[in-house]
């Protein structure tokens, strides 16, 4: 720790930090631009600017830059400073003199980091009279609204863009007073991290498009805290609510998960929650087989008299419901009749990763000690699409090498510009074994691409090489076998390796290679680490209620049986025909849901289930993290969640609260004991007041309703939570699980973050939230004669078709978002060029593909980079029937329609 | 004792002061144009709806009685709908200040007594007018950088034409 003395106080601060860095980690405000915790410092932007003074008889001083000044012990600095007071309204008078009179229509004012900086600094009054530069703007996709006006050229835009997020359409252009943040042409913005744009702009350039579509001021916003629904990595996020409509999710930070950022699919996957076809009201199939919308009694009464009849009961849960909801469920039917939602293949791979993840001796890292890793393999799974936010932490992790480079030239981490031109772009190494391309192939430092079981067999040759007990692997090329030395090398020459792998691709060889290989560096001083990506956001915690498989179900359903389904399509996780075999055979079909699909359809009873906005809940992210999301929108009708419905069902009492559910199921599972401790209790009060989840200044609350009812509206009053729906109640310094939304005084933007962190960039106060579950005990160590499995042989006229989730559609509930369906590519095969041409089909031909489930006519897109014999297909879009993938395909030739 | 005689001798003098009782409302009163009753929302002067929906007005209210929701028509942002509650409002004239394109504004008129408080809540078409109200003259969108049908970027007051990116010149 150093000491500085900032206006003759002494503080502490850590050397390795930037003075402006230990200015806002010791509270000051020091008004920044073109600083950012994660992209560290160029001094671009001139703003922060202090006094520094040689020693304690140094009367002068001089003026330097906040950010590009290492905070070394002894340093003195002054903020108070006259002439760096007067130089910092200067330099923002600069900056605003082409700033637009926009703020009244700009989607940023009320939480704009400009506004918050210039206030700050004084500049009141503008004095420049001359004429404004302008820009035209550009249509940026579905996502991001481009307003280039606004611009004060902090250059963060494209600093995060390019060199963070490693996308390449975005760029500046012109020069001086010119520069232009843009792409070459109008177009839709590629990195599927643009959103992060909204956040990390200082001003109004880049904005929220789909929150602009029915805007409201930050201030006019409920908010809780929550935890993203479309992807197993656990993002949290903070869910804006008005009018009882998702306004927009944006970034929560935290430390150890997702930081400062979030995938666009996080990001603006909220829509299918306003949706106006979604579940709200009960709904009774008549005898005559017609729906009606019912009311609750009714609805109830009809469970009663169905359940009432006896007969078996199966009920079968769902990855993308709580852990609550899915325990209710469990408990409702038994741990016989429950069954996990998932397809029997999923439930394999999780099983095995549960396995690898608990019983293995390799830890599973955070995200942010991701970052850290040295060497990293990333084993058939393709992150980018599965778990985007993993894929953005490996860019980062690729980048220390140049953190060596720096360090060996005494340059601070934090020097972006000076780290970036000394390591002229060295990466760690990064290896992509994949059966396609994936989006981390630029940063990687070889790429392979074979079938599943090659990959696999990739794996185990990597792990022979390391550990010469381990099976070695026959018949492997010369490429592979070379490929897989080099790998082998990288990976024991590596101080923090890490093994990248998932159920993406459904093959338990693949992740049973990677954890090989894993528990092959385990020992001497290394401390590797093995990411297993998951597909859902609760597939980890419904995997560890072990409940089997929808297979299972439709295997034990018989004649006259009740199914319950909660939350789930299942014509998503098995065959059409099979799961039109389970509701034909079952005499009642009850499902809970909030969004229409083909199972509410099949229905007999749907009970308007809560969607994540709309109830507390725990979810178990796919590194074993318990994390609890809040509710920030309050239905009027009979909505509810959807461990309520269940218990409503069972006619239990004695559970009133979700606490109530979290105890039960903590002692009734084990794997469960610690999820008590992901957040504080509902009874959780500060000073006696629970925490107010709309700001001070929420507007409108005696017109809003005026036109229903003259009578203001009692607030809703959730049951037992931390949280009160008004803005009435604390906030301050809260529990990091806890906080609804970031605010502090003079800090009206999301940068206000700073005030939350025991240090800018580290741990939020008191503790990142999330609990984690398990931690690896080494029970078991992966079987150390697992052996390969065969070399992939290419079948007579069949070709393997392996699954591919696409980040935008590839998961349920975002596909359902009008923003996120504008990004949705049609479903296609993808074909390698000779075998395109063996089966006479170009790029965009339309080509027949039989399964043993059923036949699929597709577009085909040629991908040169495809291994021979191998097909990919994009899954889960709307639309496709499920179809048991990876497996064998016949395909042909479309004949064209008559 | 002094005192009380003193009080009873001014206030019979008050029998010999001119009387101030106006004959309202046969008789109205004088109101200046800054007197602050009923509220309006006022146009520019092309006639177009001054208000911007930037919730201003709604945040500055200090009883809540103002709420509207913000939509958008070719870059123009409009209140898709305009509320107040004048049964909740105190006339405080907080909204006018705060409105950054002089679209709200308050009126000498306080005559809006009704039997019913359902009738004091006032939608956009009814607050809306149909002239500029107090300030003729100014039109927030010819100096805002907003593009909008018929003033396009670059084209605003003390603004130049649009930068050209591929342009090579200093």
């Amino acid at each position: 720790m150093a000491i500085i003395h900032i206006d003759d106080r002494e503080f502490t601060a850590n050397p390795k930090d930037n003075l402006l860095q230990a200015c806002l980690s010791n509270g000051f405000d020091l008004p920044y631009f073109c600083w950012h915790p994660a992209l560290g410092s160029v001094g671009a932007c001139r703003q922060c600017a202090v006094r520094q003074f040689a020693n304690p008889e140094d009367t002068t001083g001089r003026i330097v830059m906040a950010c590009m000044t290492p905070a070394t012990d002894g340093t003195r600095i002054s903020i108070a400073d006259p002439e760096a007071v007067s130089f910092r309204a200067s330099v923002i008078e600069w900056l605003m003199t082409n700033h637009p009179h926009d703020c009244p229509v700009c989607e940023e004012g009320g939480e704009c980091h400009l506004q918050d900086m210039t206030v700050m600094t004084g500049h009141a009054y503008r004095r420049y009279r001359f004429s404004k530069r302008t820009h035209r703007n550009q249509y940026l996709g579905p996502f991001v609204k481009h307003e280039m006006n606004r611009c004060i050229a902090c250059y963060r835009c494209v600093r995060f863009y390019r060199d963070y997020a490693g996308g390449a359409d975005l760029d500046v252009y012109a020069a001086r007073n010119n520069v232009y943040f843009g792409r070459a042409e109008d177009g839709v913005l590629e990195n599927e991290f643009s959103g992060n744009l909204v956040e990390v702009c200082p001003t109004g350039v880049f904005t929220d498009k789909t929150l602009s579509a029915a805007y409201n001021r930050k201030w006019d916003m409920r908010s809780a805290p929550s935890v993203c629904v479309h992807c197993g990595v656990g993002c949290n996020t903070s869910v804006n609510e008005r009018g009882g409509q998702v306004r927009r999710i944006l970034n929560r930070y935290n430390g150890a998960v997702n930081g400062y950022f979030l995938c666009d699919r996080g990001r603006f996957g909220y829509g299918f929650a306003n949706r106006p076809d979604r579940v709200r009201t009960p709904v009774l199939r008549d005898p005559g087989g017609s729906m009606r919308t019912a009311t609750r009694t009714e609805a109830l009464d009809a469970l009663t008299k169905t359940l009432g009849t006896g007969g078996k009961i199966i009920g079968i849960g769902s990855p993308r419901a709580s852990l609550e909801a899915n325990f209710a469920l469990r408990r409702l039917v038994g741990a016989d009749g429950f069954h996990a939602g998932v397809s029997a293949r999923e439930a394999r791979c999780l099983a095995t990763a549960i396995e690898i993840l608990q019983a293995g001796a390799v830890p599973t890292p955070t995200l942010r000690e991701m970052e850290a890793a040295d060497v990293v393999l990333v084993l058939g799974e393709d992150v980018a699409d599965t778990a985007p936010r993993v894929a953005l932490a490996l860019r980062q992790a690729a980048r220390g090498r140049s953190m060596e480079i720096a360090d060996r030239l005494k340059i601070a981490h934090w020097q972006d510009a000076a780290v970036r031109d000394a390591a002229q772009g060295a990466r760690s190494p990064l290896f992509v074994a994949s059966v396609a391309a994936t989006r981390l192939d630029d940063i990687a430092a070889r790429t392979c691409r074979a079938a599943p079981c090659d990959i696999a067999r990739l794996g185990f040759a990597i792990r022979h090489r390391i550990d010469a007990n381990a099976p070695s692997v026959e018949d492997l090329p010369e490429a592979m076998q070379a490929l897989a030395g080099e790998i082998a090398d990288a990976l024991l020459a590596a101080k923090r390796p890490l093994i990248v792998s998932g159920c993406g691709l459904g093959d338990e060889a693949v992740l049973r290679a990677a954890a090989g290989i894993a528990q092959a560096l385990n020992g001497a001083d290394r401390l590797p680490g093995i990411v297993l990506a998951v597909p859902e956001c609760n597939s980890m915690g419904l995997a560890l209620m072990q409940g089997g498989s929808v297979e299972d179900a439709i295997d034990t359903v018989t004649e006259g049986a009740t199914v319950i389904v909660l939350e789930n399509d299942l014509y998503r996780r098995a065959e059409r025909k099979r799961v039109d075999a389970l509701f034909d055979a079952a005499a009642n079909v009850i499902v809970l849901d909030h969004v229409s699909t083909a199972t509410v359809a099949r229905a007999d009873i749907v009970l308007p289930s809560a969607n994540f906005a709309e109830c507390d809940g725990t979810l178990v992210s796919g590194e074993g993290r318990a994390q609890r999301s809040f509710q920030a929108v309050f239905p009027k009708d009979d909505v509810q969640a959807s461990w309520m419905w269940l218990r409503d069902i069972a006619g239990t009492s004695e559970w009133h609260r979700l606490d109530d559910v979290v105890r039960s199921l903590a002692s009734a599972m084990t794997q469960f004991v610690a999820i008590g401790e992901a957040t504080p209790p509902g009874d959780f009060r500060i000073a006696g007041s629970r925490i107010r989840s709309e700001p001070h200044r929420y507007s409108g609350r005696t017109a809003v309703d005026a036109d229903r009812t003259v009578h203001e509206p009692r607030a809703s009053v959730p049951e037992e939570s931390p949280f009160s729906s008004t803005m009435e109640g604390y906030y301050g310094q809260m529990p990091a699980s806890l906080i609804p939304f970031f605010w502090a005084p003079a800090w009206n933007s999301i940068q206000s973050l700073n005030k939350f962190q025991d240090e800018v960039g580290g741990a939020l106060r008191g503790g990142d939230p999330g609990v984690r579950l398990f931690e690896p005990n080494g029970a078991a160590a992966p079987r150390p004669d697992a052996t390969a499995p065969g070399q992939f042989v290419r079948g007579p006229g069949q070709w393997f078709v392996v699954p591919r989730r696409p980040i935008f559609g590839g998961e349920e509930l975002s596909a359902l978002a009008p923003a996120v369906a504008e990004r949705i590519a049609a479903p296609s095969l993808a074909l390698n060029p000779a075998d395109a041409r063996s089966l006479d089909v170009e790029n965009g031909g339309m080509i027949d593909i039989d399964f043993k489930s059923g036949s699929y006519r597709l577009a085909v897109t040629v991908a040169p980079e495809l291994p021979s014999g191998v097909a990919m297909l994009s899954v889960g879009l709307p639309g496709m029937d499920w179809c048991a993938l990876p497996g064998w395909g016949t395909p042909r030739r479309a004949e064209p329609a008559p | 004792m002094l005192s009380s005689i003193r009080t009873l001798w001014y206030t019979f003098l008050h029998l010999f002061h001119h009387s101030e009782t106006v004959q309202y409302p046969e008789q109205m009163p004088y109101l200046a144009p800054r007197y602050r009753g009923r509220i309006v929302l006022s146009r520019d002067p092309d006639g177009e709806e001054r208000c911007v929906s930037c919730y201003l007005c709604a945040v500055a209210c200090p009883v809540d009685c103002i709420s509207l929701q913000k939509t958008e028509e070719d870059g123009r942002w409009y209140p898709e709908w305009f509320r107040i509650n004048f049964s909740r409002c105190i006339f405080c004239g907080f909204c006018e200040e705060a409105c950054p394109t002089y679209a709200i504004q308050l009126t000498p008129d306080f005559e809006m007594s009704e039997y019913e408080r359902e009738n004091l809540i006032y939608e956009k078409e009814d607050l809306l007018i149909s002239g500029t109200g107090k300030y003729p003259d100014y039109s927030f969108y010819r100096v805002s950088g907003l593009a909008i049908p018929g003033k396009g970027k670059g084209e605003a007051e003390r603004e130049r034409p649009p930068i050209d990116t591929r342009a090579l010149l200093p």
